[in-house]
């Protein structure tokens, strides 16, 4: 049986003085059936897909609205002109995220983090730390594993589908994982790990899921930098000692309550919120 | 509850999880059930899948499925063309299906000499789905684990040898669940299994009185 609570995992970490990363990997050994080492296998293959997602990225793609696809280039050729508002590393980040959003627009194949709508949070998050600052690859992976756990502990206790949750629930939970892994990878303890995430997913509850003719594109793509933005701030103040005041679980439980009470215009319907707006209607009267 | 790799993947084409993974998997796993690739197949979308399908690849995704083709298939955008060329003729339309979860489809499959099926199933996102109703009945199953899926005549002493036969086999049954339509009626019992329950098991439930249909799925 899957952790129920970041609690459980966390209380299973200090029992066997174990890292975080090592009591999912343990769980999920034990729940497949699978040895420690094909379980890691497996998660290295998500690692290597993840990369080549990223970089099978085309900038004159477009999808098929064409509303998105050039984006990820743009901001490529804005930042190697070495004047952006937030620096070298953050507009890498930003760049990564809108091209993993585009190439899931335009069809190309991804890894779903937790979901496809999400998919571009984790990697600009960790492909980008992890080519800027020559991380070992066994650091990513296990960084993946604490991605994962977390992402589990949400399903178990919320939702990872914006029809169900609204997009908290996709890009909301993406952020919470890619803080969590992140922490992990600069050194964060089991309860950093747990403020990372707490606090990358209170600053995002609330989200609604809104796609423009109900495409995961508008507002979806830009979303994914949101994120992965959102993700490293997280992660930063948790390093920093800043701690999350509702423990993560209840974060996670109220998300699920917000969820819950969201009208189903805004959960990926594409009728409320921006997919509402006078433009969308414009938009969709063209395609 | 689906494994770290249901939320970290799959590896799958997008733009969707729930609605174009999902999607595939639903139409997969309905092939499955029915044992063989539908010479008809109607397809209905409930709900968000059929606010929003069309733009997700919903409906290509769950043709390219009853195709036998996987979420990660690079040929989903063209399932539509390939169903044409294999003879496999489809309708999509959308229903309204009461009390449905908001990403249902309803899959009717049809081919010469076989009876019709019947199964309604629904994305629960992360391209995990769950099937809910089969040729009427309410059930509930993911495909996730090896699943047996068997429909017996409702009567005392048929799970008893069911699950006999399961323990002759040194086969562990990791859940079961049972569903009937009415007392005395038909019945269908879901049995998730630790091991892969092999053709000789297979045939001797088959053989069994007051078992009509038994059907594997290999986890997956």
């Amino acid at each position: 049986m899957s952790y129920q609570s970041m609690e459980e995992a966390q209380i299973r970490c200090e029992k066997e003085g174990i890292e975080f990363w090592k009591a999912i990997q343990l769980e999920d050994a034990d729940e497949r059936n699978v040895t420690e080492e094909d379980s890691w296998k497996e998660m290295k293959h998500m690692w290597k897909a993840m990369q080549e997602g990223l970089d099978v990225y085309d900038p004159e793609l477009m999808s098929r609205s064409r509303m998105v696809g050039k984006e990820g280039g743009m901001m490529d050729a804005y930042r190697k002109k070495g004047d952006t508002l937030c620096g070298d590393f953050m507009a890498k980040v930003i760049s990564n995220a809108l091209k993993m959003g585009c190439n899931n627009a335009c069809m190309k194949r991804i890894v779903a983090a937790p979901t496809a709508g999400a998919c571009g949070v984790m990697p600009a998050v960790l492909v980008t730390y992890y080519r800027e600052y020559d991380i070992p690859e066994e650091k990513m992976i296990e960084a993946l594993y604490v991605a994962a756990g977390v992402g589990q502990i949400i399903a178990n206790r919320a939702y990872l589908a914006g029809a169900s949750g609204g997009c908290q629930a996709e890009v909301g939970s993406g952020s919470g994982m890619a803080a969590a892994a992140i922490c992990h990878v600069k050194g964060g303890s089991a309860a950093q790990i747990g403020h990372a995430c707490a606090m990358a997913l209170k600053n995002l509850m609330g989200l609604v899921c809104d796609p423009v003719g109900g495409l995961v594109e508008v507002p979806c793509v830009k979303r994914n930098v949101g994120g992965a933005f959102n993700a490293i701030a997280a992660a930063d103040m948790s390093l920093a000692g800043i701690e999350s005041q509702i423990p993560v679980d209840q974060v996670i439980d109220a998300m699920k309550e917000v969820g819950d009470k969201m009208d189903v215009s805004l959960r990926e319907t594409g009728i409320g919120g921006v997919a509402g707006s006078p433009k969308a209607a414009e938009v969709m009267a063209g395609l | 509850m689906g494994s770290i790799f249901d939320i970290l993947g799959p590896v799958m084409v997008g733009p969707s999880s729930s609605h174009t993974a999902g999607a595939a998997r639903i139409g997969m796993i309905a092939r499955q059930l029915y044992g063989r690739q539908p010479k008809k197949a109607t397809v209905y979308l409930h709900g968000s899948f059929a606010a929003t399908g069309k733009g997700h690849g919903t409906d290509r995704a769950l043709i390219a499925g009853l195709l036998g083709m996987k979420p990660d298939d690079m040929r989903i955008p063209e399932s539509f063309e390939i169903a044409k060329e294999e003879g496999m003729d489809f309708t999509i339309e959308a229903k309204d299906i009461r009390e449905a979860h908001p990403n249902t489809a309803q899959i009717i499959m049809e081919a010469d000499g076989v009876n019709t099926m019947m199964i309604q199933a629904h994305s629960i996102g992360g391209g995990r789905i769950r099937v809910c109703k089969l040729d009427g009945i309410d059930v509930s199953f993911s495909g996730e684990s090896n699943t047996l899926i068997i429909r017996n005549e409702d009567a005392p002493g048929r799970i008893k040898e069911v699950a006999a036969a399961l323990s002759d086999a040194q086969i562990n049954i990791a859940t079961m669940q049972v569903f009937r339509d009415k007392r005395g009626g038909i019945a269908v019992m879901v049995v998730e299994t630790d091991q892969i329950v092999p053709g000789e098991v297979m045939d001797n439930l088959q053989s069994k009185d007051g078992i009509i249909r038994v059907k594997f799925l290999l986890a997956n």
